[in-house]
């Protein structure tokens, strides 16, 4: 009687809250009822005893993606009024698709039993393990190949959002690995006596080793010394 | 076997799970200019999708769906960056992230 009543709170906000982020005017209040969605679905997790795939749901959805998703509402300057537009437009469209969709699962779900399975890995190969070191003796054996493919995924995914999003600054400085393979000391390292009170500006402000910042600035940046070519690139819009 | 979600039903749990699904579909169609409230619809339909297979994994007492869900959410986590990603990446280009506008590679 709990269960029931635990899974249909837990059910019922989830719907809720799945039908505000697609309704919400203000895009921060979809984002926001999507980690209520996530938090829903994790207790939905927990009541079908999956405790680790809860807490891993709030931690990388709720603690990763979500504030991935609010940090990219927040920086881009959108008017997201105009964006609404289509709004009526394509709602009836949307009805029919989802309702036509909706009642399919229904009649497939109305008329089914399940087939016994044939279990691979039993829920409970030990009595007194728990769910996560049950996860573990798995994942690190018999799905061993595709927890290495989750890391692949994760590993490729990273280098194309750092590929995508990386741009060259006007400000930016880059590596010379020649120049810094075959440095030595003295080119390095330059020891200069000051008179108390004194700066360095005379003799060459504070860039060690002189010149070197040229080099390894990017092309028209400030570094590179093409002041002019650098503000305007700087103040583009 | 005592599966946890017994005393539920597998029922309730892909009812749940089918209206997700429909919800997020029904969101794509509703938000069709704004990126970044569609890619929310898709990770609430990749969380449909997760949530049957829990339910299953119970009910069937078998950890494989588990797994699958650990897959799943590996995938939908990775996606969600690169689609950020381009999203930011577009909007840096164009001041807007309107869908109708991405057009510039018809021929």
């Amino acid at each position: 009687m709990m269960a029931q009543l635990v899974f249909y709170v837990f059910a019922t906000v989830l719907l809720f809250s799945a039908v505000m982020v697609i309704s919400a005017r203000n895009p921060v209040h979809s984002v926001l009822f999507l980690i209520l969605a996530f938090f829903n679905a994790a207790g939905l997790f927990l009541v079908a005893g999956a405790e680790f795939l809860a807490m891993l749901l709030v931690i990388v959805y709720v603690g990763a993606v979500a504030v991935l998703f609010l940090f990219v509402v927040m920086m881009l300057d959108i008017d997201f009024s105009s964006l609404r537009d289509g709004f009526q437009k394509h709602a009836p469209l949307g009805v029919c698709v989802g309702g036509v969709l909706f009642a399919e699962l229904l009649m497939a779900f109305s008329n089914w039993k399940m087939a016994p399975a044939n279990i691979v890995t039993p829920l409970n190969p030990v009595p007194q393990l728990t769910n996560t070191e049950a996860l573990g003796t798995v994942i690190y054996t018999h799905y061993v190949f595709l927890f290495q493919a989750c890391g692949l995924v994760l590993l490729v995914a990273m280098m194309g959002a750092i590929v995508l999003t990386l741009r060259e600054r006007a400000t930016g400085r880059r590596q010379n690995i020649d120049k810094q393979h075959a440095r030595t000391v003295e080119e390095t390292l330059e020891l200069v006596q000051l008179p108390l009170g004194e700066n360095v500006f005379e003799s060459g402000g504070f860039l060690r080793p002189k010149g070197s910042y040229y080099e390894t600035a990017v092309p028209g940046s400030y570094g590179s010394g093409n002041q002019a070519v650098a503000e305007k690139e700087e103040n583009r819009p | 076997m005592t599966s946890a979600i017994a005393p539920i039903g597998i029922g309730p749990y892909l009812f749940v799970s089918a209206a997700l699904l429909v919800l997020g579909v029904f969101g794509i169609f509703l938000n069709r200019k704004n990126v970044i409230i569609l890619l929310m619809s898709m990770e609430l339909i990749l969380l449909s999708a997760n949530l049957n297979l829990v339910a299953f994994s119970s009910a069937h007492g078998d950890l494989s769906g588990q797994v699958m869900v650990l897959f799943v959410l590996t995938i939908a986590a990775a996606e969600a960056a690169i689609g950020l990603a381009i999203v930011t990446v577009y909007f840096r280009n164009r001041g807007s992230i309107q869908v109708e506008d991405v057009t510039m590679m018809k021929g």
